[in-house]
């Protein structure tokens, strides 16, 4: 509090008049700019590279004709591995669908039920009991009818349906990102995109 | 001998002393004064805080012994924790101090934090030491749930993948948060890295700059005095007030940090005691994605959570998994804003002792409610909880071929038979008394109606079948009681 006040030098500049100290401010604020965006660019886009173009790849089960594999109406696990993975994933990598063959339609075009087995309400795997039928999820109790809907239980929607085609009599899925409600394996969301990266929606060669 | 060795001790300090000069820096702040009656008795109420800090440089002295052996990549994570269980002299040891110690932090920061609450030492001028301390349990809480994921088990892969399914209910933005969460389009490799760096780096780096923050301003706006009833705060006087208090105060260095130091060791103890009787977490089943059978369950801090999203109503569902946390925070951090001055004493305030008590029994529900999970069907009774003898002892054989039917088709995974099963629907071991023959099979037909709890049988039950059935649970009575009948009909068959 009884600090004399030290007295200004003798030539100290006006505030209007342009130094060398604050030139030397206006400098250091710029080039300490220019360091912080080298350094930030990149890491923001580092950061941002999670949210990547997805390559559609399609996934061969088995051949349409395989009765082993591809029993008529009956409702089989099978497991794959997710293209859509990295060197060392280990058993993360692995995948499922629950597949069931409804045999020829009208136009003798095979047809098929495929679903994934993650649960619709909060992503946990479902267990399929073919005595009654049903899809039962562990977490929840989620419950859904062979054909996918909803049957009982917290789920706000069926089971997500797995996009599947037949190329040359071979039955193959549509390697599966992580479904959730507004991001499903039939209409993926756009927002993934953000306007940022476009996903590649062809097929991968 | 014993002068030549003060002698010596005396020069080495001494040159030490005139290059760090703590006497005049970090001696003042272990000595700065706290309120005589914090250093007396009611100083054992002081005592949660440092132990929480003790628990939490426990948990990075073990970190670091863990990550040194620890594989941070989604092929191998597994092994390296079975390689630590076994194999490793002291790894199961070292882990079972990190999980015991972590659920201890969790316990001692949540017990802490009630007991601010309830002496009000949260009032003026300590409504940013309660902010800090609201971010540090959820970055406490943050730890918890990616230390869980990088125990790279079934329940690990299974709780990201709840916690994703979460995210992406977000309105817009939910798929963007999911990928950035996941690090990816699938939950794998890259979803384990991301949250290592998570529990090692990101969040105890901000854990420990928050505690310096806290710590700073414990000591800057000192400890609050043992709340008294009749004297409340007014942030007008308090300063004042407090000033002359600590002037007959006690240095902190001496009885109270005896206390601290004496609680947070018998909390070590305890912790460790936990740790070598009762062992290490997991790691459970296998991260294989395609293991049917998995019965996912986070680590029982998160088990309300668990509770709470299967017994909210669907229609308000995605606003208690969204916005119901963000509430409870936002409420949290209100706190010392609604109330920063008054009494302090809970004799004085028995709206913040209700607020502990129905917020601790609440939770105390919702995490038995989650371990129990009734909700959850029980995936292998069916095949593996086979019916009571004494249920069947007198059935005729069209009942008894109707019990291989409820069996076969899966109905104990949801009905318990006298308490044995799944827990969903209601134990039907006297269902023949309430439901009619009728009512019954309606009601294995077609389900609850409006897609409620049980779904509908009707296509997979055939006629025989359904007979059978029914007349196995008309038969589920207690001995001498009559058969449901519906209101307008008569004994008469």
């Amino acid at each position: 509090m009884s600090e004399p006040t030290a007295p200004k030098p003798a030539d100290a500049p006006t505030p209007e008049e342009p130094t060398r100290r604050s030139a030397m401010l206006w400098i250091t604020g710029g080039v300490g700019a220019a360091a912080a965006a080298a350094v930030g660019v990149p890491v923001v886009g580092f950061l941002a590279g999670a949210v990547r173009a997805r390559p559609i790849d399609w996934v061969p089960i088995g051949k349409v004709t395989d009765a082993a594999l591809f029993p008529v109406n009956e409702t089989r696990l099978h497991i794959f591995r997710n293209p859509i993975h990295e060197e060392w994933d280990g058993d993360s990598a692995k995948t499922g669908a629950y597949i069931r063959n409804l045999g020829k339609d009208d136009k003798g075009q095979e047809q098929f039920w495929v679903f994934s087995m993650i649960c619709a309400h909060l992503g946990c795997p479902v267990t399929w009991f073919p005595q009654s039928a049903l899809f039962m999820c562990p977490c929840h109790g989620g419950v859904y009818y062979e054909n996918g809907d909803r049957a009982s239980g917290p789920p706000p929607r069926g089971l997500y349906k797995m996009p599947w085609r037949i190329k040359e009599g071979v039955l193959e899925v549509q390697a599966p990102h992580l479904p959730t409600l507004q991001d499903t394996l039939e209409k993926p969301s756009d927002v993934v995109q953000l306007g940022i990266i476009k996903r590649d929606r062809g097929e991968r060669a | 001998m014993k002068r030549i060795l003060k002698a010596v001790a005396n020069t080495v300090g001494g040159w030490f002393e005139a290059r760090l000069r703590l006497k005049e820096s970090v001696m003042p702040i272990l000595e700065h004064p706290i309120p005589a009656g914090a250093a007396g008795p009611k100083g054992w109420w002081y005592v949660f805080g440092s132990a929480s800090m003790t628990l939490l440089f426990l948990q990075i002295a073990t970190g670091i012994g863990l990550a040194l052996v620890y594989v941070p990549s989604a092929d191998q994570a597994y092994q390296s924790l079975e390689y630590l269980n076994y194999r490793q002299p002291f790894g199961w040891f070292l882990r079972s101090i990190h999980y015991w110690s972590g659920s201890g932090m969790v316990v001692m920061v949540v017990v802490h934090m009630t007991q601010v609450f309830l002496h009000g030492s949260y009032k003026y001028p300590r409504e940013l030491t309660w902010i800090f301390g609201v971010c540090l349990l959820l970055l406490t809480l943050g730890m918890a749930f990616t230390g869980q994921v990088l125990r790279w088990d079934a329940d690990a892969y299974w709780g990201v993948g709840v916690g994703a399914s979460m995210a992406g209910r977000v309105p817009v933005a939910g798929p963007g948060i999911v990928e950035l969460l996941i690090g990816g389009p699938t939950i794998g490799a890259s979803t384990l890295s991301r949250f290592f760096a998570l529990h090692v780096f990101i969040i105890p780096g901000l854990l420990l700059a928050l505690v310096g923050g806290h710590l700073w301003l414990v000591i800057t706006r000192g400890i609050s005095e043992p709340p008294v009833p009749g004297q409340p705060v007014d942030p007008k006087t308090y300063d004042a007030k407090y000033h002359e208090e600590v002037k007959k105060g006690k240095p902190f260095l001496g009885d109270a940090m005896t206390k601290d130091a004496l609680f947070s060791s018998l909390v070590v103890l305890v912790i460790v005691a936990l740790a070598a009787i009762i062992g290490p977490k997991g790691p459970g089943g296998l991260p294989d994605p395609t293991l049917t059978g998995a019965n996912p369950r986070p680590d029982w801090p998160f088990l309300w959570l668990f509770g709470l999203l299967s017994l909210s109503p669907a229609g308000l569902e995605t606003f208690v998994m969204l916005a119901f946390p963000a509430v409870l925070v936002v409420c949290l951090l209100l706190v010392p804003f609604v109330s920063n001055r008054g009494e302090r004493a809970p004799s004085r305030r028995p709206v913040a002792v209700l607020v502990v008590l129905v917020g601790g029994t609440t939770l105390a529900v919702l995490t038995y409610e989650g371990m129990t999970s009734p909700w959850s069907p029980q995936m292998g009774a069916w095949s593996g909880d086979t019916i009571p003898t004494a249920v069947v002892k007198r059935s005729t054989p069209l009942e008894l071929q109707g019990a291989a039917v409820f069996q076969n088709k899966n109905c104990r995974n949801c009905h318990a038979l006298e308490g044995i099963g799944g827990k969903r629907g209601p134990d039907l071991s006297s269902v023949g008394v309430r439901l009619t023959r009728d009512q019954l099979i309606d009601q294995i037909n077609n389900g609850t109606p409006g897609g409620g709890n049980m779904p509908a049988y009707g296509k997979h039950v055939r006629p025989a079948e359904m007979d059978a059935m029914v007349a196995f649970l008309v038969s589920l009575r207690p001995e001498g009681q009559p058969p449901a009948k519906t209101a307008g009909q008569t004994t008469k068959k």
